[in-house]
């Protein structure tokens, strides 16, 4: 799995849409033809992937929310899953420019 | 009635009318059309997608017939977009042009698949003439610039299935992203013309090694799914996931389903949405639950570790073969009917060697010939 970069701002992909269902008390993924009924820890996480936070704004949003520190890992590793799945997708600057990262943040 | 209520109706699929400008082969809507002449008026369809979306519903399908043929298919996908429905057409693309899908788009329609529906006659068309493929690549061209996915559904059978590198060889022409390559189920008219439709073993291993070559030559640029006709299996497909558990079709005129061919099955009693609503017709009706759980299976399915698995298979098959629908799907090896799956391949097979004047008439979906419903045991 891929390294996300912290100042990417992921968003939901093209063709995906996130919305709370009541009927199932949770986060769905909606897709053509399909749906993925996400657990609380993952509809958290993805209903802050908007395309304007990065990851680190959403780390902390999460840690502020929930009162506690030490998610970013979780919160990362997810994310990478979330890009995998090609659930999200990253802002353009970042998909266009795999050394962003570096450049932003060098080693 | 069942004991534990059901979940919601996730899939609700919208058979907006059966007016259509193809006349295809193995159209899964009704032989007996002419019962359909009355369909639901916009108001309607708005109840429909209202109720149903209070139930849970979330996947929404547009179909028919060809849904564009409805000048208000624009209204009802805005209904249903501000409702919170994902919204799926299913189009054969005739009628869609740069006005309707700027419209549909600015509706909030989410997603098009655009369906080869004919072998003979369409697809014919779109084998040899050059201008039902300019008209298709137009569509898909559309379809494109409007920034949604382009996704083929072809329908296979005997007749076209050795064509499947022609097949796909013009979805790549016309930039598909998606395809998928589905073998013909065999209800409505396809049932009717299955000995003429169904493909030989051979054919289906050809067109399996064709597609996979071609996968081979174009890898993520085009993504290719080949459905294996279910004759051909051994364990049958969870049918709907179970009939009563996540689909809900309505007819044009308001009959509601559990499968969008549940209507062949004698005897299960099919609400319609002009007379009770939605919740009723979904937790209550006896159409709805007579299917549900396990209480009607018979053996082998019974006492089968895999009943939930595969719930029986499909209703419609086992009825349209055995005669009975709470029988296991013969698809299923442990069926005592399974031969009459067996000699059906079998008899496909030999007809590959055999002299084709021997071969039934095709019957093309007709209104003329509607108003006279074949029984559904007639092969
Ligand atoms: S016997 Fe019935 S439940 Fe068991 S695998 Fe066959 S069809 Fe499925």
């Amino acid at each position: 799995m891929s390294v996300v970069p912290d100042a990417a701002r992921p968003t939901v992909a093209r063709g995906f849409r996130l919305q709370w269902e009541p009927a199932q008390q949770a986060h769905v993924l909606l897709y053509p033809e399909g749906m993925v009924k996400l657990n609380d820890s993952a509809g958290q996480i993805l209903s802050r992937c908007d395309g304007r936070r990065t990851v680190t704004e959403i780390v902390a949003d999460l840690e502020h929310t929930y009162r506690t520190s030490g998610l970013a890992d979780d919160v990362r590793t997810f994310i990478a899953f979330a890009l995998e799945k090609q659930w999200l997708e990253l802002d353009r600057e970042a998909q266009l420019d795999p050394l962003c990262d570096t450049a932003r943040n060098p080693p | 009635m069942s004991t534990n209520p059901p979940g919601p109706p996730l899939w609700l699929l919208l058979e907006l009318t059966y007016r259509c400008p193809l006349h295809c082969v193995f159209c899964y809507n009704p032989v007996e059309m002419a019962r359909a002449e009355q369909e639901l008026s916009t108001e309607e369809w708005v109840r429909v997608l209202r109720e149903a979306r209070a139930l849970g519903a979330v996947q929404l399908g547009l179909s028919g017939g060809e849904p564009l043929t409805r000048d208000d298919l624009e209204e009802i996908v805005a209904q249903a977009h501000a409702l919170g429905y994902y919204t799926n057409l299913i189009t054969s693309g005739i009628g869609l042009n740069e006005r309707r899908i700027a419209a549909l788009k600015r509706a909030g329609l989410d997603h098009i698949q655009l369906s080869f529906q004919d072998s003979t006659r369409e697809m014919n068309d779109f084998l040899s003439s050059t201008r039902t493929f300019e008209l298709k690549s137009k569509v898909a061209a559309l379809i494109k610039q409007h920034g949604y996915p382009m996704v083929l559904n072809v329908v296979l059978h005997r007749m076209n299935i050795d064509h499947v590198e022609q097949i796909l060889e013009m979805a790549e022409a016309f930039g598909a992203e998606y395809v998928e390559l589905a073998n013909t189920q065999f209800y409505g008219w396809a049932w009717l013309n299955r000995e003429r439709l169904m493909p030989s073993r051979a054919q289906v291993e050809r067109a399996e090694a064709v597609t996979q070559r071609f996968r081979e030559r174009v890898g993520e640029r085009m993504r290719i799914f080949f459905v294996v006709p279910d004759y051909f299996e051994r364990r049958p497909k969870a049918c709907m996931n179970g009939l009563g558990s996540v689909f809900l079709t309505v007819a044009p005129d308001g009959t509601a389903m559990p499968c969008h061919a549940a209507r062949i099955l004698p005897g299960l009693d099919l609400p319609n949405v002009r007379d009770a609503s939605i919740e009723w017709i979904w937790r209550d009706s006896p159409g709805f639950n007579r299917f549900r759980g396990d209480e009607w299976m018979k053996e082998p399915c019974r006492s089968c570790p895999e009943r939930h698995r595969d719930f029986g298979g499909c209703r419609c098959q086992a009825y349209l073969l055995t005669g009975d629908a709470a029988n296991a799907d013969p698809v299923c090896d442990l069926s005592p009917h399974h031969h009459l799956v067996t000699e059906a391949v079998a008899r496909a097979d030999a007809r590959d060697r055999q002299a084709p004047v021997e071969e039934r008439p095709l019957i093309f979906r007709d209104h003329r010939r509607a108003a006279a419903p074949p029984a559904a045991a007639e092969t």
